[in-house]
């Protein structure tokens, strides 16, 4: 990733790591929830963001009612974009009736790290383990 | 009464997670953590009390460096609705 990263700033267009959560209302249907999720899809690829994972945690139960309501559909998108793009990605969740709560975030190199050793499944067992150590 | 007042908080303490007689350290920086997932709600449980407060330093150990990741990652996580801003008994 790293490597990546260099390679990329050599050309016009930087790209920066960004993370995105999005909570969708409960109410929706399985297609309108895919409806929703494919349109934030492609409003990153049409921007000349990449993709890097996505993750859809399924209907979760709320730490709060949020709305009136005590769950919702998280999904999960990590992507590489303009810095621009964000306003205008955030813009388009607060204007969707749809999303309940977004958080986006911007991922330093650690971060990024971090997720792509999750998503390699290291950590189900190793840093768990490890972390669970250092709390005794 | 004013007796009973004043023991309370102590014992708090006496249960707290990190042995009081052991030297603290931070596990962040024992483990080699450079990362703190706001979306992990177990992890950033061991920071927080049972009312879903952030705890002192003094009592987790944390580096300072590592303590403002904490503070940023269980606020995120309170956002997002992974944690509680408030509860009764989280633990």
């Amino acid at each position: 990733m790293a490597t990546k990263t260099k390679s990329k700033t050599t050309e016009t267009v930087v790209l920066k790591d960004y993370e995105s959560v999005i909570i969708f209302t409960p109410v929706l249907s399985e297609e309108q929830l895919k409806d929703a999720v494919s349109k934030y899809r492609k409003m990153i690829t049409d921007d000349g963001g990449e993709l890097v994972h996505e993750e859809n945690w399924g209907l979760t139960k709320l730490a709060y009612p949020i709305q009136k309501k005590s769950t919702g559909f998280y999904h999960l998108f990590e992507y590489r974009s303009k810095p621009d793009f964000i306003s205008k990605f955030e813009l388009a969740f607060r204007r969707d009736e749809r999303i309940m709560r977004y958080l986006t975030v911007s991922l330093d190199k650690h971060a990024v790290i971090y997720n792509q050793r999750k998503r390699n499944g290291e950590f189900n067992q190793g840093k768990k383990d490890q972390k669970q150590e250092g709390a005794k | 009464m004013k007796k009973k007042a004043n023991a309370t908080p102590a014992m708090v303490f006496n249960t707290m997670p990190e042995a009081p007689q052991k030297k603290k350290f931070c596990r962040f920086k024992k483990n080699g953590i450079k990362y703190l997932d706001y979306k992990d709600a177990n992890f950033l449980l061991k920071f927080v009390n049972d009312q879903g407060k952030v705890l002192p330093r003094r009592l987790t150990g944390t580096s300072l460096k590592y303590q403002r990741k904490v503070a940023q990652a269980i606020k995120r996580a309170r956002h997002i609705a992974v944690l509680p801003f408030t509860g009764d008994s989280l633990k």
